[in-house]
């Protein structure tokens, strides 16, 4: 499984891309094919504080509910609207238009504890054994 | 992920492994739960054709001079209102009214039935049946493990599997069933299903099923035929608002609240559970099972809870997305005030509360051939 360069994930399979002080983050391609079809992504507001390993929002597939835990603290700055109305982008794009929200990071050490992609893969490979 | 190995398994797993279906343990069965992914293939059975492996389902056959006084005397639909090659839904009762399972009779003559029953209670109503059987003369089999059972279902049902038939499946009208070759196979072809759409329900011997299957399958490609897995069974059944053993009915619960009075006859012989039935039809019913549909988008769950004006009314017994409708919609008892059609109610759903109104099942109109 390709999994892109400029990402850091958590074990939960969200990822975050930092861009400057803030990061973007979404949910992985592995957590996006383990969920099944998307039909429902409940976002935090604009403006509120997400906290690291808190749950911050939900994904809903046909089957399944299941938490968004943030891979790092911060202030959300935006929301991915569109997921509103066509939460599937989720599915098809889960790592460029199925993003979910964007944080202005409180403090980049939270970066430090998050998996690397080779370790990230190597998490997604022990999970499917 | 693990596979248990106390799982039972269909004729048909090598198949689905092979059609990249996913595998769970299901009533203690390891069952497709979902293949190319639910809402593509809830959709592909609303617009055309798919095929669902339900050979969890028991089969339970009783044949003898006493097998009709017998079912007549288990189950709370009319058991002589049949004729031969006919197929009825019925509830079997306990005496205080609770169901044992919800499942299908079938008629082949007037001493001779075949059970269709849900797979979970397949061994606990073999046990009943025998129970009450007593010394009757009636021989009792459970045929389960040598029977499969595939649905086929979606309008275009008929055109597919009559490529494999020489029988014409026209005949076969809605709620009958006749012993017809399939790709030369002797096999049970009912009209019914559980999606509201037109649709077979397949018996065959456990030895053919696989054979069978694939003939369906390459039969199928002209038609866009996908296998169904379990999950977009479930969101199929919930836009007909069909109940299911184990959330809208159990051994606890009021059929007649359920809105299953339509196969309960209080006007025939004694039946297990009858008076009971007939105290509770009399008293009334306190309690309504109607169909819940969020007003914005979101998913329902079996157990949210469902208020009204911020008080709560009851408790969702299902509940999913609905690919046709786009929104969550549910099944809930409410107190018969609440019951009518267009009440606006509230779900409550992570500690929010969000609009839903009440409405009257099923969810989108069925489309099945009734002559």
């Amino acid at each position: 499984m390709e999994v892109p360069k400029d990402l850091l994930f958590t074990l939960e399979h969200e990822w975050i891309r930092v861009e400057g002080k803030n990061a973007v983050i979404g949910i992985s391609q592995f957590a996006q094919e383990q969920l099944g079809d998307i039909v429902f992504v409940e976002l935090p507001e604009v403006g509120s504080q997400i906290e690291k390993e808190s749950p911050f929002g939900v994904v809903e597939s046909v089957k399944t509910v299941s938490d968004l835990y943030a891979p790092a603290s911060g202030k959300v700055t935006k929301v991915n609207k569109d997921l509103e109305t066509n939460p599937e982008i989720v599915n098809s794009g889960p790592y460029d238009a199925g993003w979910i929200v964007e944080i202005e990071l409180s403090d980049e050490k939270d970066l430090e504890s998050l998996l690397d992609p080779d370790a990230y893969t190597e998490q997604c490979q022990k999970e499917t054994e | 992920m693990s596979t248990s190995s106390s799982l039972k398994t269909t004729p048909l797993t090598q198949i689905h492994k092979e059609l990249g279906g996913k595998l769970v343990p299901f009533a203690g069965w390891q069952m497709p739960i979902q293949f190319q992914g639910v809402m593509q293939e809830h959709q592909c059975v609303r617009d055309g054709v798919g095929i669902f492996d339900v050979s969890h389902m028991g089969e339970i056959e009783i044949q003898g001079p006493s097998a009709r006084d017998l079912i007549q005397k288990l189950m709370t639909n009319d058991i002589d209102s049949m004729q031969d090659n006919q197929a009825l839904y019925t509830l079997m009762c306990l005496e205080q009214g609770g169901v044992v399972d919800d499942l299908l009779v079938h008629r082949f003559s007037e001493d001779h039935y075949f059970l269709c029953v849900n797979a979970a209670n397949t061994e606990k109503d073999f046990a009943w049946i025998l129970k009450n059987a007593g010394s009757c003369d009636a021989t009792i089999r459970n045929t389960s493990s040598e029977t499969a059972q595939f649905a086929v279902q979606g309008k275009d049902s008929e055109a597919l599997l009559q490529k494999l038939c020489e029988t014409s499946l026209n005949e076969i009208k809605y709620y009958h069933f006749k012993k017809a070759k399939i790709h030369n196979f002797e096999s049970i072809i009912a009209r019914t299903g559980y999606t509201g759409e037109d649709g077979f329900e397949i018996y065959i011997d456990a030895g053919h099923a696989e054979t069978v299957f694939r003939a369906i399958l390459s039969a199928g490609k002209d038609f866009n035929l996908q296998p169904i897995g379990l999950g977009a069974r479930d969101t199929l059944r919930m836009e007909m608002g069909y109940a299911l053993y184990g959330n809208e009915i159990n051994e606890e619960s009021r059929p007649l609240e359920a809105g299953l009075g339509w196969v309960i006859k209080l006007g025939k012989q004694d039946f297990i559970g009858k008076a009971e039935l007939e105290k509770q039809k009399h008293a009334g019913n306190s309690r309504k099972l109607v169909g819940i549909r969020l007003l914005g988008r979101g998913v329902l769950r079996p157990h949210y809870r469902i208020l009204k004006n911020g008080a709560p009314v009851g408790e969702l017994t299902s509940g999913t997305f609905s690919p046709s409708l786009n929104t969550g919609i549910g099944l809930c008892y409410v107190s018969s005030e609440c019951a009518e059609p267009g009440t606006k109610l509230e779900v409550e759903i992570r500690q929010t509360s969000v609009p839903a109104e009440v409405v009257k099942p099923p969810f989108l109109p069925t489309r099945i051939k009734k002559n």
